[in-house]
């Protein structure tokens, strides 16, 4: 009963925050409103038994990603809020019809048993940090270190493309 | 009435297709960022919500992954998008045509 109050309450955020974030001219409102999905999201997790990916989600994305993204918007400007005229001539209908294909092709897909498997059952997964943990270091200890590789990579990237924009703007 | 896993997927198939609609209607490149943003949380709570139907941790797994990549995406994403604006002073995908034939 309580995780069926949590879905409803937590589900019209999710979907609220989510459709606010397209909707939305200023893009200070759309990084609220995503912030607004992602902690809903982090809910359900919890229902779910994943402790430990709930809390990652919110120091990471509500906090980190939020953070960069609402940082580059005032950055850029936030009065610089784009015309709704669509330049393609048949890309509104185009997208909406293919939109809801789509959306009547996952929600069918997903009743199949080959896309869920086999049901074993409702009760949550134990998701604490030693659980993830044990399971990270033995199974999938190389694609972790792997991840190292990434966010240097990643990092260096980011680096590379603030430094060398003087030297290449000679327009 | 009780909550099965299948909700959570009906609700995560619901806000990727929004995230969908973000990328496909809206010209800022600033929010189609945040839609692709959208749409790698639903895939997330798909994740989890699998995990918990087949009683396996490797879902949550699968999750922590999935948010290291999107961390170094939107590191790369957001300084090629403050990189572009330097130069064209414009955020919307529209202005960006130089290869147009």
């Amino acid at each position: 009963m309580v995780e069926l109050t949590l879905f409803v309450i937590f589900g019209l955020a999710a979907v609220f925050g989510a459709v606010s974030m397209v909707w939305a001219r200023n893009p200070v409102y759309s990084a609220l409103g995503l912030m607004l999905t992602m902690l809903s999201i982090a809910v359900f997790y919890v229902s779910n038994g994943g402790y430990f990916v709930a809390v990652v989600q919110v120091i990471i994305y509500a906090g980190a990603v939020m953070t960069l993204f609402l940082f580059v918007i005032m950055l850029i400007g936030v009065d610089k809020s784009e015309e709704r005229t669509e330049r393609l001539p048949v890309q509104r209908p185009l997208a909406l019809g293919l939109l809801a294909l789509f959306a009547a092709g996952v929600l069918w897909a997903g009743r199949l048993v080959w896309v869920t498997g086999a049901p074993a059952g409702v009760v949550p997964v134990d998701g604490s940090i030693e659980a993830i943990g044990t399971e990270l270091f033995r199974k999938w200890v190389l694609p972790f270190e792997v991840t190292a590789l990434l966010l240097i990579i990643a990092a260096a990237g980011a680096v590379a493309l603030a430094l060398f924009r003087e030297d290449g703007g000679d327009e | 009435m009780t909550v099965t896993p299948g909700w959570y997927m009906a609700l995560s198939a619901v806000l990727f297709v929004i995230g969908l609609s973000g990328i496909l209607l809206r010209r800022n490149a600033l929010v189609m960022f945040m839609s692709v943003e959208l749409m790698l949380n639903a895939v997330n709570l798909t994740f989890v919500a699998a995990g918990r139907e087949l009683l396996s941790i490797d879902g949550q797994v699968s999750v922590f992954f999935v948010m290291v990549v999107a961390a170094a995406e939107v590191v790369v994403g957001l300084a090629i998008i403050v990189a572009v604006f330097r130069r064209r002073k414009t955020a919307s995908v529209d202005e960006l045509a130089e290869l147009r034939g």
